[in-house]
């Protein structure tokens, strides 16, 4: 045994790992339509059913167009958690394979077999982002941020994605079954609800209000929202990136627990 | 003097109050074929998990191709290959791109990696769909690719978990034929498997797991001179012919739910002609009779104080 056997080469194996994960995505491209798709029938919902009457509530006292302004934001997020929900599931189905039991037999570097799919979920969140983006667009959601802002907006999607795709790729492990993995994130895809997403949050009831207030997907919709308006986001932006660090941190050591413990 | 590609004392393995390992030692000479028989649930499965490095052992040393497995697992894995019971494959991937999947992943360059994969899908007999899926793959397909892939990486130390359980015996011969071209290679496998017969075509030596200890080992020949020659099968219309019978015959096991009787021979027509010489002397009536050569049950019959309490 030559001593050159052992060296780990963690960004060709992740590489290796991200080509196997589109590879994937494309022999079974119902998932990425339906997570795709959930997204956009909700932003036609909210704009074209609800968006006459919730704009009318907005503070700046708009109609359908202003609402289209307000909502796009969360359905951007809505996006981001929708795509996790994916990773959860292509996980909790990787598990149930054997294909995982052989690569943690072999001589890799072990965190790959995770950060393949971390690659190959921001690469699928980046594609779903631009078509709800688009959708957005063509429905009447017309951003007012220069090319700084949009860098920000950019940025900040890419934390978000970032740190709820290491959060699923850890509840995609602690599944037992396909089915556990794919409610699991659901959550994550109702919490721009209970918070700033649809209807500014002093339109709630007290003990809700302070729950969504705190809860960390309103500093998120919230930054996310002046940085595409062009309006000044205060504190909110850093609170959004301590959000995302922490997720992120938290996320990534939770599954490399669950991927280094052993199975039965 | 040979090295022992696989040597292990003292392992043991529970999980929770179950003990699954207790204390089995084995050594597997390089390029031998071992083989580790035992029905099922007699640990087989555990101990290939631990000697690949996919369950950690509870006690007991382990070196295998020359490394010690909890000290230095890496070196291990990338000594080893393992085809398990239940299908490595990735299934939405085609044939060719499992395997190219592995060549990659044991960072082989393009060109190489390529004429490897080539040459394993023809010597498995799967050129023809290399390009379909492996979800469209039969049985037999699947794990002949299983081990294919397990051979891109060229290991020096093979587990087959069970390579032939429920597999049609045109694809078992398959398999067995290509597990004899490996060891000509100079490859060391080790083996488990529940069927005598594949032990015996395969294996230099057999060690027979019984409740995760090893009650025999040696080369199938040995084992076999200590195994009788499978046992005749007497049935009976009543129980009173039954208890008759059990006084005439000492060495029967008796299961009375059946009314039945197993009796250890060597198969012999002198022993059968003794056998109802004795039930005719003393006018024992029997019902029915069968003559069974050697198979698992008798094995452990042989070498465990176990009774066979089922039928």
């Amino acid at each position: 045994m030559s001593t050159a056997a052992l060296t780990f080469h963690p960004l060709r194996d992740s590489v290796t790992m991200l080509r196997r994960n589109l590879k994937r995505m494309l022999r079974y491209p119902s998932m990425t339509v339906m997570l795709v798709g959930m997204p956009v029938v909700f932003l036609l919902l909210f704009v074209y059913v609800l968006g006459g009457t919730l704009g009318a509530g907005l503070a700046s006292g708009g109609g359908r167009a202003e609402y289209a302004n307000y909502v796009a934001p969360a359905i951007i997020l809505m996006t981001v958690a929708a795509t996790v929900q994916g990773t959860a599931i292509s996980i909790a189905m990787d598990m149930t394979e054997g294909i995982v039991a052989r690569f943690r037999t072999m001589h890799i570097a072990r965190v790959s077999v995770l950060t393949g799919h971390v690659l190959g979920s921001m690469i699928q969140a980046a594609i779903s982002l631009a078509v709800v983006i688009g959708v957005a667009l063509l429905v009447g959601f017309r951003p007012t941020a220069g090319p700084a802002g949009w860098l920000g907006a950019v940025g900040l999607l890419a934390a978000v994605t970032f740190a709820l795709v290491w959060l699923a790729v850890a509840l995609g492990q602690v599944s037992e079954s396909v089915e556990t993995a794919s409610n699991l994130p659901m959550p994550l895809i109702l919490l721009p609800f209970l918070g700033s997403g649809f209807v500014p949050t002093d339109s709630m009831p007290a003990g809700l209000r302070w729950f969504a207030e705190y809860q960390p997907f309103t500093p998120i919709i919230e930054s996310l929202r002046g940085l595409l308006m062009a309006e000044p986001i205060g504190s909110d932006g850093w609170v959004a990136l301590g959000w995302c660090a922490a997720v992120a941190l938290g996320g990534y050591l939770w599954s490399r627990r669950l991927f280094n413990r052993e199975s039965r | 003097m040979t090295t022992n590609q696989i040597a292990v004392t003292g392992l043991r393995k529970s999980f929770g109050d179950h003990v699954v390992l207790d204390g089995i030692d084995l050594r597997v000479p390089e390029g031998t074929v071992f083989s580790l028989l035992g029905a099922n649930g007699a640990g087989k499965t555990t101990t290939v998990r631990i000697l690949s490095t996919l369950l950690a052992a509870d006690a007991g040393e382990v070196r295998v191709a020359g490394h010690d497995l909890a000290r230095e697992p890496d070196a291990v894995r990338a000594a080893i290959g393992v085809t398990g019971q239940f299908s490595a494959v990735d299934k939405l991937l085609t044939g060719a791109e499992n395997l190219r999947l592995m060549a990659d992943l044991h960072h082989l360059p393009r060109a190489e990696g390529r004429q490897r994969v080539a040459g394993l899908l023809e010597r498995f007999g799967l050129t023809e769909a290399a390009g379909k899926p492996a979800s469209t793959y039969s049985g037999g397909m699947l794990r002949r690719l299983d081990l294919a892939m397990t051979l891109v990486g060229d290991p020096r130390v093979i587990f087959l978990d069970e390579p032939t359980t429920g597999l049609d015996p045109r694809s078992r011969r398959d398999m067995w034929q290509i597990v004899r071209d490996l060891v000509a290679g100079g490859v060391t496998i080790f083996l488990t498997t529940q069927y005598l017969e594949e032990a015996d075509e395969l294996a230099d030596r057999i060690a027979v797991l019984d409740r995760g200890r090893v009650v025999a080992e040696g080369t199938p020949d040995e084992l076999k001179r200590r195994i009788p020659g499978g046992h005749v099968r007497l049935r009976f219309a009543d129980p009173q012919a039954l208890d008759a019978a059990v006084r005439v015959l000492d060495r029967a096991t008796r299961d009375t739910d059946a009314l039945a009787l197993r009796v250890p021979g060597d198969g012999s027509l002198r022993s059968l002609r003794a056998l109802i010489g004795r039930l005719d002397d003393r006018g024992v009536e029997v019902d029915e009779l069968s003559v069974h050569t050697p198979d698992l049950d008798d094995v452990f019959l042989a070498l465990t104080d176990r009774k066979v309490t089922t039928s």
